[in-house]
C-alpha cells in the first residue's frame, strides 16, 4: 500500500520532469548512435599513397579501394612530398629496392598502406610462381611429346608415360587458383570494432544513466528534507527502499527495453543468443546501478558531489568491462575487474550477442550481479539508519 | 489527564558533542507545551529525540507509555519539521494525499479530511497549485496542514509560526486551542515570545539546558517580572552567573 503510493508519487514526479525524462530515454540512444556513426566512418577510410618510379604491375597490385595512388614525378624527398600533399605515405623504387615512407600520424592509414603493400607483393609473387610453373609445364609437355614420339617409335613400352601426363596437367592448372571463402561466426565482412564494442556499450549506457538518475533523485530527497519527513511517518525503511527501487525501476526497465530494441533494429545488430537473456542481463545491471546510485547518494551532499563520484564509481568500470580484454591485463589488475558489476554485465552481454551463450552459461555472472544487488540493498538499509534509528 | 509525552534525565548530542543536558519534561493530554529558546539551543534536537529519529544518549523518552524510538507510534504523531520538506513538482493536494497515506490514512478518508486541514491554514484556493509556485509562508502553512491532516492524537510542530502573518497566526492558535480542548496533545518549538504566552506550559532552553519551566503565569510571578520575555532574559542571566561561578 505505502510502496504503491511511493511508486505513484515517483512516476508523477518523473513524468513532470521533462528534462530528466529526456536524459533517461533520449540521451542513451543519442550516445549509441553517435558511437555507431563514429565507428562506421572508419571502414570507408582511404589512404593516399604517392608512388615514384614503381613498377606498374606492383602499383596495380597494391591498388585497392582503400588506397588512392598518386604518381610522384618530382625529385623532392619523400618527407617533403608527404608534407606538401598530405599523403599517408610514399613508395619509391630504385632497382630491386622498395622504400616506403609513412606519415604515421594516423595509425589506421599506416596499417592500410602496409597491408596493401604486403598484399600486392604476395599477389605478384604468386603470379610469378604461376608463370614459372606454366613455363615449366610447357617445357615438360614438350619433353613428354618428344618422349612419346620416342616411345611410339620404340613400340609398346610407352604406357607409363601416358599415365603420367594427365595427372601432371591437372596439378599445374589447379595449384595457384586458391579460392578463399571466409566464414564469420559472428557478424559479416562488414563488421567493425563497433560490433565488438556494442554489447559492452549497451550495458554501460544502461548502467550509467540509471546510476546517475536514481542517485540524483534520492539525493534531492535527502537535501530537500523529504526523506527525513518521510521517515517521520510509520513507513518501514525497507518500504522506502523498495518504493524507490520499484519506482525508478519502472523507468530503468523502459530505458533498457528502448536501448536494446534500438540497437537491435536500428543498427541491425545480429544477436546469436536469445534476446530474453539480453533483457535479463540489462535489467539486473540496471537494478545494480539503481541500488548503487541510492547508496552513493548517501555520501554526497549536493548534485555536484554526486557527479564527482562518476570518475570514481563509473569510469573505472568502463576500463574493466572488456573494452580492453581483461585476460590481457597485468596479473595484479585482473582481480580488480572482478569487483566491478559492469564487468559481469558486459561479459555476459558479449557472450550472448557474439557467442550465443545460453542462460546456463551466463548464470554465474547473473548470480554475481544478484549478489551485488543484495549487498547494496543491505548497505542502503544501514545508511537509512542515519535518518531514523528504527 | 494522562501523561502523553515523558522525557526523563535526557542527554542528547551528535557523535561526541553533547547538545542537551539533563532534560526532564512531561506533557499531559489536552495540553500545549511550548519549547522556547534561541536558535542553536537544542529545540530541534529535543523534538527529533521525542519523535524517535534519534536514540537518546542517556535517559529515556516515552510517548503514550511506549519507549521511543518506536516506528508504529509515529502513526499517532502529526509532525511539522522546521524546514519545509515538500515535493515541489507536486500540487499541494498531492503532497497532502501522499503524506496522509504514508501516515496510514485511507485515500477515501483523506479526500474528506484535506479541505478541513487546508481551511485551517487558508490554503483551500491554492490546493491545485504546484508547490514550486508557492511562497515561503504558503509552504509553511502547507507543512502545518500535512501535520494536521491525519487528525493525530499528538502534534509535534517545530517552529510552526515562522513566516506566518499575525492574522493567520491567531487563526492557527485558535485551532490549536480547539484541538487541545478536544484532548489532543501539542508540543511546539518557537523563538517568538508571543507564542509562549499562548501555551499552557513553557519550557525555556538555552545552551542545551532547561533554564525555566512552568505555566506562563507561574513563571511571571516566580521571576517577579511582567512578561514571558523578561522571564527568559532573567533566567538566562542567572544561567550565565551560575556557569561563571563554576
Ligand atoms: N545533525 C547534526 N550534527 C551535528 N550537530 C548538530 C546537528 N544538528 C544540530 N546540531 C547542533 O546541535 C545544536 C542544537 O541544534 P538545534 O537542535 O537545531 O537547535 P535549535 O533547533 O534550537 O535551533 C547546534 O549547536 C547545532 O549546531
Ligand atoms: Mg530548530
Amino acid at each position: 500500500m505505502r510502496i504503491l503510493t511511493m511508486i505513484k508519487r515517483i512516476l508523477t514526479e518523473m513524468l513532470r520532469d521533462k528534462r530528466t525524462l529526456a536524459l533517461m530515454f533520449i540521451a542513451p540512444l543519442f550516445i549509441l548512435s553517435l558511437l555507431y556513426f563514429l565507428f562506421q566512418s572508419n571502414t570507408d577510410q582511404t589512404a593516399s599513397l604517392g608512388v615514384r618510379n614503381v613498377n606498374t604491375t606492383l602499383v596495380s597490385a597494391v591498388k585497392n579501394k582503400h588506397v588512392k595512388i598518386h604518381e610522384v614525378t618530382s625529385n623532392q624527398s619523400a618527407e617533403k612530398v608527404i608534407h606538401d600533399h598530405d599523403y599517408a605515405g610514399v613508395l619509391s623504387q630504385s632497382g630491386d629496392h622498395l622504400a616506403l615512407t609513412l606519415q604515421n600520424s594516423d595509425q589506421s592509414k599506416t596499417a592500410i598502406l602496409k597491408q596493401s603493400l604486403q598484399k600486392g607483393q604476395i599477389q605478384l609473387k604468386s603470379q610469378a610462381a604461376v608463370t614459372v610453373i606454366k613455363t615449366q609445364a610447357k617445357a615438360l609437355k614438350k619433353m613428354q611429346a618428344a618422349l612419346a614420339a620416342v616411345t611410339r617409335q620404340m613400340g609398346q613400352a610407352g604406357r607409363n608415360g601416358q599415365v603420367g601426363r594427365p595427372s601432371m596437367d591437372k596439378s599445374v592448372k589447379n595449384a595457384p587458383n586458391y579460392q578463399v571463402t571466409t566464414h564469420y561466426l559472428y557478424g559479416s565482412s562488414k563488421s567493425t570494432y563497433f560490433n565488438t564494442l556494442l554489447p559492452i556499450l549497451i550495458g554501460f549506457v544502461v548502467f550509467f544513466f540509471v546510476f546517475l538518475i536514481s542517485g540524483i533523485a534520492l539525493l534531492r530527497e535527502r537535501t530537500t528534507g523529504t526523506l527525513n519527513r518521510l521517515l517521520a511517518t510509520p513507513i518501514k525503511r525497507g518500504e522506502v527502499i523498495m518504493g524507490y527501487l520499484s519506482g525508478y525501476g519502472i523507468f530503468a526497465l523502459i530505458q533498457t527495453l528502448l536501448v536494446v530494441l534500438f540497437t537491435i533494429y536500428v543498427f541491425n545488430i545480429q544477436i546469436l543468443g536469445s534476446i530474453w537473456n539480453i533483457f535479463l542481463i540489462n535489467i539486473l545491471l540496471a537494478i545494480v546501478a539503481l541500488t548503487l546510485g541510492l547508496l552513493i547518494s548517501t555520501f554526497a551532499s549536493s548534485e555536484f558531489q554526486m557527479v564527482q563520484f562518476i570518475p570514481i564509481v563509473v569510469i573505472p568500470q568502463i576500463f574493466f568491462s572488456g573494452i580492453i580484454p581483461v585476460n590481457q591485463m597485468a596479473d595484479w589488475l585482473q582481480p580488480v575487474a572482478k569487483i566491478m558489476p559492469l564487468y559481469y554485465g558486459a561479459q555476459s552481454m558479449s557472450d550472448v550477442i557474439q557467442k550465443g551463450a545460453s542462460i546456463v552459461a551466463i548464470a554465474p555472472s547473473l548470480g554475481i550481479l544478484l549478489i551485488f544487488i543484495v549487498v547494496f540493498l543491505a548497505l542502503n538499509m544501514l545508511s537509512m539508519r542515519h535518518y531514523r534509528q528504527v | 489527564m494522562t501523561n502523553v509525552i515523558q522525557v526523563g534525565s535526557l542527554e542528547q548530542g551528535y557523535g561526541k558533542t553533547v547538545v542537551l543536558k539533563n532534560i526532564n519534561l512531561t506533557v499531559n493530554s489536552g495540553e500545549i507545551l511550548a519549547l522556547i529558546g534561541p536558535s542553536g539551543a537544542g529545540k530541534t534536537t529535543l523534538v527529533s529525540t521525542i519523535m524517535g529519529m534519534l536514540k537518546p544518549m542517556k535517559g529515556d523518552v516515552t510517548v503514550l507509555n511506549t519507549a521511543m524510538p518506536n516506528r508504529q507510534l509515529l502513526a499517532k504523531i502529526g509532525f511539522m519539521a522546521q524546514t519545509d520538506a515538500l515535493y515541489e513538482s507536486l500540487t499541494a493536494q498531492e503532497n497532502l494525499m501522499f503524506f496522509g497515506s504514508m501516515q496510514g490514512i485511507a485515500r477515501k478518508q483523506l479526500r474528506e479530511k484535506i479541505p478541513h486541514a487546508a481551511n485551517i491554514v487558508n490554503l483551500v484556493p491554492d490546493l491545485k497549485k504546484y508547490v514550486k509556485d508557492y511562497s515561503g509562508g504558503m509552504k509553511r502553512r502547507l507543512s502545518l496542514a500535512i501535520a494536521l491532516v491525519s487528525d493525530p492524537e499528538i502534534l509535534i510542530l517545530d517552529e510552526p509560526t515562522v513566516g506566518i502573518d499575525p492574522e493567520l497566526r491567531q487563526q492557527i492558535w485558535n485551532e490549536l486551542h480547539k484541538l487541545a480542548k478536544a484532548g489532543r496533545t501539542i508540543l511546539l518549538t518557537t523563538h517568538v515570545m508571543e507564542d509562549a504566552e499562548e501555551a499552557d506550559e513553557v519550557m525555556m532552553i538555552r545552551n542545551g539546558a532547561a533554564i525555566a519551566q512552568g505555566t506562563p503565569e507561574q513563571l511571571i510571578s516566580e521571576y517577579d517580572v511582567h512578561s514571558v520575555e523578561e522571564v527568559f532574559l532573567k533566567a538566562g542571566r542567572q544561567q550565565d552567573a551560575h556557569t561563571n561561578n563554576d
